[in-house]
This record gives structure tokens, sequence and C-alpha cells, in this order.
């Protein structure tokens, strides 16, 4: 099943931040929203998850449109894990895991403690959120939406504020679930995690649709050259590349 | 129901009994009828309707208080945030102006003021369902009702009304009978009803607005549950016993540390702890040694004070 994005249009604060955008996202696969700061990368996740409603255009879980899905069907089928991450209350690991199922409004014990052991939070499940440390703390949240079971996973610069180890980390625990059948959709600034995790790309300009399609393809050196307005180089090989300045 | 909602109601159900025999005048439990002829006549016109009422009013903001902390997301927000409180006290105001202070008409003028409260509320935030829009337009309505009240006492018709007041404004539950009981009940019952309906999506307030809309939650339907359920327990309270402040503040902080700390486990021990600390305060008031029976709102500020500082300083240090 695809989220199907045509001819989109998101506004904010009566801006238009995304733009005519057009492109079907399938399940099975990591693709990755890329752009400069502003290009509109988190507006259009937003849409994606039905958070932002569409100026004009649509989007279309497989043939339904999104925003005819009640609220709680759409949780069920579409886990989003924003760019904040926030926890008000000094609340238990497994607690906060918990509340991924409440779409479902049941315990759902297996599935929490399948997301629990997906991310090795065993250890700490009893463990406030205060005493975690931010990369614990992310592997957390992306613990909650995975114990809701969607088929899609929607996660904005789920990376920032990790270090390297954490980053990889995740970014592991991601393509394990694409590997999976879930579908992931990744707000990615850093362009060499792109690259190298994902098997597709949105690269966004000024909320418009600059380029779509293989890593390789998308994150080509004239793309980023005209985007970021960067003359860069990729070095390396498959699977391991990295951006320099030339 | 939780480990913190087993001890208060515990608690609840040793300290009710017992603030029924506390007061200027003492009564035998063990001999009620041979404690003069009025013992009688005292617990069952007087004391018990009190504590009663008591109970209603400390349950109902104990409830408010803990969901607008989960609403807010934060440990000092107070049911008194949304203007409601302060409306309910200018419909009562308005009524001892005009003189319409009988039994039925003071408590039905403070709630239409806290039902206009509710209503201004729901008109300005209502449709966005923004926090920051919600929480301003909740401080206007307040400094406005206030003001007005000001203004009210400042026009006062005569002396005797001003005290009147006044008096009333300090918030007691002296002299209150079973029909306002009868009048606080359901309507309390209904609120705090609306307020466990609200509860699960408080929970998943805790991480955010963003990540609770993305879990189903409805931010303006949640929004018109708060003002529904806020504004009827915190309305009754105003319109039965006058402003009775701190008790929202303070219990869900006293509750808290007992539960798992999700709203959705606070409210109902927050509304028996809000009980218990308002029906030992009122029965304080009763047996201090004074001239005149110390208003309750007077001697709840007078504990809330103290505890708002300690926790702000308790926040400065981190450790909330």
């Amino acid at each position: 099943m695809s989220l199907v994005v045509e001819n989109l249009s998101l506004e904010r604060a009566n801006e238009t931040v995304v733009d005519g955008v057009s492109s079907a996202i399938g399940q099975s696969q990591i693709t990755a929203i890329c752009g400069p700061n502003g290009a509109g990368k988190s507006s259009l996740l937003m849409g994606l998850a039905g958070l932002l409603e569409a100026a004009s255009g649509k989007v279309k879980l497989g043939d339904a449109a999104l925003g005819s899905l009640t609220p709680q069907t759409r949780a069920q089928r579409i886990g989003y894990l924003p760019q904040s991450a926030e926890i008000a209350w000094d609340v238990s690991v497994e607690n906060i895991v918990r509340l991924g199922r409440l779409p479902y409004g049941d315990r759902g014990d297996a599935a929490v403690e399948a997301a629990i052991a997906a991310l090795d939070l065993e250890a700490f499940r009893t463990r406030s959120a205060s005493q975690l440390s931010g990369g614990e703390r992310a592997r957390v949240l992306l613990a909650r939406v995975l114990a809701g079971e969607p088929d899609w996973i929607l996660a904005d610069e789920p990376l920032a504020a990790l270090d390297l180890a954490h980053q990889l980390n995740l970014l592991n625990h991601l393509r394990g679930a694409a590997h999976g059948g879930a579908g992931v959709i990744l707000v990615l600034h850093d362009l060499a995690q792109a690259m190298n995790y994902a098997d597709r790309v949105l690269v966004l300009d000024g909320g418009k649709l600059a380029a779509d399609g293989p890593p390789h393809q998308a994150l080509s050196e004239a793309i980023i050259a005209q985007v970021w307005g960067v003359n860069a180089r990729w070095i390396g090989d498959n699977g391991a590349r990295a951006l320099v300045a030339s | 129901m939780n480990r913190a909602s087993l001890i208060f109601g515990a608690l609840l159900l040793i300290v009710l009994p017992l603030s029924l025999l506390a007061g200027r005048v003492w009564i035998d439990p063990f001999d009620v009828a041979g404690s003069g002829s009025n013992a009688a006549l005292i617990l069952m016109e007087l004391r018990l309707p009190r504590a009663a009422l008591a109970v209603i009013i400390g349950a109902g903001l104990g409830a408010a208080g803990a969901s607008m902390q989960g609403y807010l997301r934060n440990p000092l927000a107070d049911p008194g945030l949304f203007g409601i409180a302060p409306m309910a006290a200018l419909g009562a105001v308005a009524s001892f102006w005009f003189g319409f202070s009988s039994a039925w008409a003071l408590p039905v003028a403070a709630l239409t003021g806290a039902a206009l409260g509710m209503g201004m509320l729901a008109v300005i935030a209502g449709r966005t369902g923004g926090i920051a829009l919600f929480t301003l337009a909740g401080l206007m309505i307040a400094s406005l009702a206030g003001a007005l009240t000001a203004l009210a006492i400042t026009l006062s018709p005569n002396a005797f009304a001003m005290s009147e007041i006044v008096m009333w404004l300090n918030g007691a539950l002296t002299d209150r009978s079973w029909s306002e009981v009868w009048l606080a009940a359901p309507l309390v019952a209904v609120g705090m009803a609306v307020l466990m309906i609200a509860a699960r999506s408080l929970d998943a307030l805790t991480l955010g607005d963003e990540a609770a809309r993305s879990m189903g939650i409805n931010s303006g339907a949640l929004l018109w549950l708060l003002i529904v359920g806020v504004g009827l327990t915190v309305g009754v309270s105003v319109a039965v016993a006058g402003i009775i402040g701190f008790v929202g503040l303070i219990v869900p902080h006293l509750v808290r540390p007992l539960t798992d700390r999700l709203p959705s486990s606070l409210i109902l021990p927050s509304a028996l702890a809000g009980a218990l600390l308002v029906l030992i305060a009122d029965c304080a008031v009763r047996i201090l040694p004074l001239v005149t029976e110390l208003r309750l709102g007077i001697a709840l500020s007078l504990i809330g004070a103290p505890f708002f500082l300690w926790l702000l300083l308790k926040m400065r240090r981190g450790l909330v």
C-alpha cells in the first residue's frame, strides 16, 4: 500500500509552505525528505501524517483519502515521531511506550513488550524520563511509535541531538522496521545519512519538489549545488559515502 | 483504582465521620442522644451538609487542578487560570449588588457567571484548540472579572452590601445547608465525569501537542471537555462556597509522587485528596479559638501560598 500525495499544497500562518507536491511512497523502504532550512520538510511530513490540513490537493493512504479516516484509524496506520522529544511528566519508560497503544485503547502487552525488546529498553523499563540520556530518550520515543504497530513510521529529524553511535543505532532500528514491512519516512538534515540509509529521497526547495528518486540521483552533486547552493562532491563507496565541500 | 486512590479514599473514610464531631460544640460519638437535645440537630442540619459540601467542592477542585496541570503540562497550573472562578465570583457579587442573595439566587447568579466565562473561553479559544491562546484568554477573562468585581465593591450601594460581598469572596462553608449540597453534587459529578473522559487524551499530551494529535487525539474536542469539566467543578464550587483557592494547585503535587505520574492516574486520587484537604481545613477553621470563624478561603490561602513558594524554590533547584 502506498502513501500517495497528489498536487499537495500546505499552508501555515497563511504562507504556502508546501507547493503542489506529488509523489507515491511505498512501504518496506526508507524514504528521506531533505532540503534546506525552511524548504517545507516538516510541514510535508505533518501533511503525510494527516496533522496538517491540505490547502489544496490530497494525501491518500492506498485508495482512501487520509482526511476521510477517523483520527483513531489514521493513528493506528500512521505512527508519527515529532522532532520535539518532550516528555512533560516524569513517567516510566514502560508507561511512555504504552502510550503508543492509545489509538487502540487497549494495553497491548505483546506489542509493548515487542517494542521494548526491539529497542533494547528491557534493562531500564522502570526508569523515569528524567533519568534517561538523550539517546535513550530517542529510543524510548521511537519504541512508543513501534508499540502502535503502525504500517507507517514518520519521524521528523529523529537523529537531531544524538551522537554518532546513537544515530547509527536508531537508523539500524528504523531499517529493521522497514525490512519488517513498514513504510519509513524520515526528515533528515544529514545528506550523507540520507545517501547511505535511504532507499529513496525527496528533495524540497522552497516548498516545491526539486528531486525525487534513488539517493544517488536525488542527491547528485548537481542537485546539491542547485538546491543548497553548495559545491560539494561525494567520496567513498556505496553505503559509506561522505560529502565534502569542493 | 490505584494505590493513591486507596490511600486517600481510606483517609477520607476515617476523617469524614470524625470531622462531624469537631466544632465549637464537640459531640460525643457514643452518646449523640445524650449530648444534649441539639446534638442530633447540629449533626444532621449543620455538620453533615457542611462536610458533604467540603467533600464535593474539594473533590471537584482537586480533579480540576489535576486536569488543568495535565492539559497545560505545567505543575504550576491552577483551575483559576481559566478565568471561570473569577467570572462565577463576579456573578455572585452582581447578585449581592442587586440585592438578590437568597439561598438559590446567589448560586444561580454565580453559575451564570461561570457559564458566561466558559462561553467566552470557548468563543475566543475553542476553534483552534491552541494552548497558548487558551491560557491568554483565561488570564484576560480572569483579569476582566477581577476588575469588574473590584468596581462592584467600590460602587457598593451600602456598607452592609460591601461587607457581605467581601466576606463572601473570602470563601466559607459556614451556614451552608442541604439545598447547596443538592445543587452542587450533581453538577460536580457531571464535571468530574467529563474530566475522567478527557483523562487518556491528557496522557497523550504528555508527549506534546503534535504527538498527541498523531495518536488520534482531537485537540478541539479535548479543549471543550476541559472547559465543561473545569467550568462545572470550579463554577459550582464558587457558587456555593465563594473563592477557595490553592486546592487545585496543591493537591495534585501531594498526590503525584504516589502515582505513575500520568494525568489519568492523578484525577481520581486528586479528587479524593482535595475532598480530604477541604474537609480538614474546614474542621480547623471551626475549632480554631478565634472570636469569629476564620474564612475557609483565607485559611487555604495561608496554607497554599507558602506551599507555592516552596514549590517554586524546589523547581528552581530542578527537583520537580
